[in-house]
């Protein structure tokens, strides 16, 4: 019984980091690259604005970074919650 | 040395450099490749991903369909790394711990239905088919380029190399050859870029580059570019001109549908621990980056530099003259490239200039009339032969040329031949064994798979020689009917109790709807003038059929859920799978099931 209400703690928190995660999944890509570019259209960055910059560049960073906080994050979740391999 | 041979020397030195790798490999040790990916460091499989999953989409097309249309392309740069982040979040830790080896039999085992699995498995079929096809028009412009030949001929040589290539078949197994081929395929593609970007901007990144300065006038770049491009009446480059929606809907399409193909979420069923399957996928996406941040850099100063070659004296000058296109050896590329039929230009005045604008603008009809222009005489310029030309556009050095060759044909290669494979296994041993003649013996397997695969190539070389779409068009298709269909009956198979019923009234929903819409729009089966609509003026709305892999994973979503609703709820024991795949714990290697 202990070990069901641990996994079941386990897995909220695990939601509660996917759903986080792709909230800035979405934001940088669909938000700051597309739909609120013109809102960002004031911030220059080398010959065109933020938000060209996001599309192009900016959103690829961020979901790498994203990607390897989720796996760091995990990891550290696994061992708390007693459910990792080893 | 002439340019000919030291292309078909870059080609043979790398092919031999597989090769030679393939037969090391096997001689080193046994089973301990790919087969269970055991003692694969995440960093290495990373690297054997990215080169499976970049294919002729993204290295000899994307860069063109950005240089064309600059902004409203960047859904390409968004959407295929974004769905990593899916594939690592929501998917390869999951199928990781569920351990076992092919996508058709994670939805089998959790749907409970050996239905569920076969509609699976035709999911599969036709989403890599038609990726076969983006493949295969690829394949055509790279050979048809290198043996200087025309387009077709092109592709059936490659079709045949494909074949043989796949049916040799082991070297895809092998992980250290497609490190090989992703390093040359790396290099072939930043090499040239690094030399671009630093003749135009003095910047050795080209992700840099592209927000520098441009040296010879002192201005930003993509402000230069934006200048030049609109003085000839086209689209300004950094500016949104595409329908938003569909722009939101085809980046979405294609980042469920990077989570849904299969050959790239079968890498991470191998990984030797879940914990292993999360770091991995992030360390393909730093490889797959390497590319995707180069290749903005690669699309906006490619468009400069044609763009500048056509106006030699600036865009309010004269335009290039047919004499210096023949002579210049700066223009040589256009020569080349004109073999292939794949580039044209027309001297419809009779001035002995080339004019290159866009005829269809109002004020640009104005000034053609003042000047006495007839229309756009840069009458053809196929975007997929873009990356391959852009050395030679640039005047850099013919061993540079000679392994841009090579990479475009490691990536249309490996993933053709990777393609075939997969759908070979599917027929033969999901379709054929699993489902139609269980006895049948191994050589009878064995042909089976070698008769799907000589039949997959012929239809895709047969719809690669008229292709519904520029080749990473084409695998977007590919990519909206993965999403629509796999994607989802993955994620409801991990996050929901769906049950079997819903699963597999969801995944025809999607295919079926998403299918039908592709083909209303680009032909019946792709087979050009059956359409009713065109992606110019979709039937709904703005939503071309490229982006429709979104829509018809919501159908495949709302089906599910309704139909699962009204059904019995799932059995005890796939409850107990649900719950166990959820946690990491226990977690087995990897082991098929035969």
């Amino acid at each position: 019984m202990s070990e069901e209400s641990s996994n079941n703690a386990y897995w909220k928190a695990n939601l509660r980091l996917i759903i986080g995660s792709l909230v800035i999944w979405a934001l940088v890509s669909f938000g700051f690259g597309i739909l609120l570019r013109p809102a960002l259209s004031g911030i220059a960055v080398g010959g065109s604005d933020l938000g060209f910059w996001f599309a192009q560049q900016g959103s690829i960073l961020v979901f790498l970074g994203l990607i390897f906080f989720y796996a760091w994050r995990m990891n550290k979740l696994d061992a708390e919650h007693g459910v990792g391999e080893d | 040395m002439d340019q000919f041979t030291l292309n078909l020397l870059f080609v043979g030195a790398s092919f031999a450099l597989y090769i030679g790798i393939a037969i090391w490999a096997r001689a080193g040790s046994t089973s301990e490749f790919y087969a269970a990916g055991r003692g694969v460091h995440p960093v290495t499989n990373g690297m054997a991903t990215a080169a499976d999953w970049m294919s002729a989409a993204s290295f000899i097309s994307m860069a063109g369909l950005i240089a064309f249309t600059g902004y409203d392309n960047s859904s390409f740069l968004m959407g295929w790394t974004g769905g990593y982040v899916l594939l690592a979040l929501l998917l390869a830790p999951y199928l990781r711990k569920f351990g076992k080896f092919t996508v058709s039999e994670f939805i089998g085992d959790r749907f409970y239905s050996s239905t569920a699995r076969l509609v699976a498995v035709i999911c599969l079929i036709v989403a890599s088919t038609t990726y076969v096809i983006g493949q295969m028009t690829g394949v055509g412009v790279a050979f048809g380029r290198f043996l200087e030949v025309d387009n077709t001929t092109g592709l059936l040589i490659g079709a045949c190399v494909v074949f043989a290539y796949a049916v040799f078949g082991g070297m895809k197994g092998v992980t250290y050859t497609q490190v090989a081929q992703y390093v040359v395929l790396i290099l072939a593609y930043t090499i040239p870029a690094i030399f671009i970007s630093l003749q135009l901007t003095g910047n050795p990144i080209p992700g840099l580059g592209l927000f520098g300065d441009h040296a010879a006038s002192g201005e930003p770049l993509l402000a230069k570019l934006d200048q030049i491009v609109t003085e000839l009446g086209f689209n300004e480059y950094t500016a949104h001109h595409a329908d938003t929606l569909n722009m939101v809907l085809f980046t979405l399409s294609l980042m469920i549908g990077t989570a849904g193909l299969p050959h790239v979420i079968m890498r991470f069923f191998t990984v030797p621990k879940v914990s292993d399957a999360r770091w991995s996928a992030g360390w393909t996406l730093v490889f797959i980056a390497l590319l995707y941040l180069t290749a903005p850099a690669v699309g906006a100063m490619a468009r400069l530099n044609i763009t500048e070659l056509m106006w030699p004296e600036g865009t309010s000058g004269q335009a290039v003259s047919v004499e210096q296109i023949e002579s210049d050896p700066a223009y040589d590329w256009m020569a080349t490239w004109q073999k292939t039929g794949l580039l044209g230009w027309e001297d419809k005045n009779g001035d002995g200039r080339i004019q290159y604008y866009n005829d269809g603008n109002a004020e640009m009809q104005d000034r053609a009339a003042e000047a006495g222009w007839e229309g756009n005489e840069l009458t053809n310029f196929n975007r997929d032969i873009l990356v391959l030309a852009n050395p030679e556009i640039a005047n850099l050095p013919g061993w540079v040329i000679g392994l841009v060759a090579a990479g475009g044909l490691a990536a249309a290669l490996s993933t053709a031949a990777g393609l075939l494979l997969a759908i070979s296994s599917a027929v033969s041993h999901d379709l054929v064994k699993g489902r139609f003649a269980p006895n049948i013996s191994e050589k009878g397997e064995l042909m089976s798979a070698r008769i799907a695969m000589a039949a997959a190539i012929v239809v895709a070389s047969y719809l690669g020689l008229n292709p519904p779409g520029f080749a990473a068009q084409t695998v977007a298709l590919a990519f909206g009917l993965a999403g629509a269909s796999i994607f989802p009956a993955l994620m409801m198979g991990i996050f929901t109790k769906v049950n079997n019923k819903g699963a597999v009234a969801g995944m025809l929903a999607g295919l079926i709807v998403t299918l039908i819409y592709i083909f209303l729009h680009k032909g019946w089966f792709f087979i050009p003038d059956t359409n009713s609509f065109s992606d110019a003026d979709p039937l709904l709305g703005t939503i071309k059929s490229t982006s429709f892999g979104a829509i018809g994973a919501m159908i495949n979503f709302a089906v599910a859920f309704m139909v699962s609703k009204s059904s019995d709820p799932i059995p005890e024991e796939i409850n107990e799978l649900v719950e166990s795949v959820r946690v990491p714990k226990g977690a087995a290697a990897a082991a098929a099931d035969h």
